[in-house]
């Protein structure tokens, strides 16, 4: 049987789908009987899409001159 | 030909090679601020990882002919800028977060948590509810997007470019492990190790 403790250590092998069947089955029932955990595991979730968010609109960079002249010099061989 | 050979990334790569610059700029544009971010996890100093990136970009160039497509096109990138920011960060003496890794200590349970259980394994500090209980609805909170930019600036090096890879930019475990060259077990204890540091950021605001 999987302790609060332990769903808490093998929260990102559960998420990560790395955890071997039998632990993942320990991890489900855990998970079902334990509104804790539950929202441990939710908020784990969110932190993970909110990074995803961060990167959603990743800024635009100039390209540099030189890079663009090795582009146009290539092009030119 | 295999059918996943003539992928998106090898059209890409026909069309540099054929020399349309929009492409090549598109590239550029699309990547470049994500390599200078990924070469400061190598190289301390902004004008020496700018100088490591231009080069990478040049490498690029240059072995363009031979990308076969078996990765995408930025893996690929990365694996040259990784190589190089390395080898530079070698010859300027300096660490490299990844090189000792080895095996992690066997610290499954972050020292912040630790405190939060009791003997028997129970919570003695169970998580509270949040306020806000949605990333859009996180999003909207200034205070909480605040720490949570802090806590991700300040996590430990080798945490913070995991979890950048990984959560921020969304590469595959794979690809990550390729690029850092650390193994699939390494990779996600450092991964686990930064966002429950992370989710511990946000509980600090948003937990009622």
């Amino acid at each position: 049987m999987l302790s609060c403790r332990d769903v808490v250590a093998l929260a990102t092998d559960y998420a990560e789908g790395r955890l071997p069947w039998r632990a993942r089955t320990q991890m489900r029932l855990h998970l079902a009987m334990c509104a804790l955990c539950r929202r441990y595991i939710h908020q784990m979730d969110l932190t993970k899409s909110l990074l995803g968010r961060l990167g959603r609109n990743p800024e635009r960079h100039e390209i540099p001159p030189s890079v663009r002249e090795a582009f146009r010099n290539r092009k030119a061989d | 030909m295999p059918e996943d050979s003539i992928g998106p990334d090898t059209r890409l790569r026909d069309q540099l090679l054929a020399g349309d610059e929009a492409a090549f700029e598109a590239l550029v544009s699309a990547n470049h601020g994500s390599m200078l971010r990924f070469a400061r996890n190598f190289i301390s100093r902004a004008d020496v990882a700018e100088e490591v990136v231009q080069e990478t970009w040049l490498a690029v160039l240059k072995g363009l002919a031979a990308f076969e497509g078996r990765s995408s096109l930025k893996t690929w990138i990365f694996h040259i800028l990784a190589n190089r920011a390395r080898t530079r960060a070698i010859r300027e003496g300096r660490v490299i977060p990844f090189a000792d890794l080895g095996a992690p200590e066997d610290e499954a349970l972050n020292p912040d948590m630790a405190s939060r259980f009791a003997e028997g394994g129970g919570w003695s500090q169970p998580p509270a509810p949040w306020d806000a209980d949605t990333p859009e609805s996180i999003l909207l909170r200034q205070e909480a997007m605040d720490q949570f930019q802090t806590a991700l600036e300040t996590l430990p090096p080798a945490q913070r470019t995991v979890v950048t890879l990984r959560d921020v930019e969304g590469w595959s475990a794979e690809d990550a492990c390729n690029v850092l060259q650390i193994s699939e077990t390494n990779q996600r204890v450092l991964l686990h190790r930064a966002r429950t540091r992370l989710r511990r950021a946000l509980e600090g605001v948003l937990a009622r």
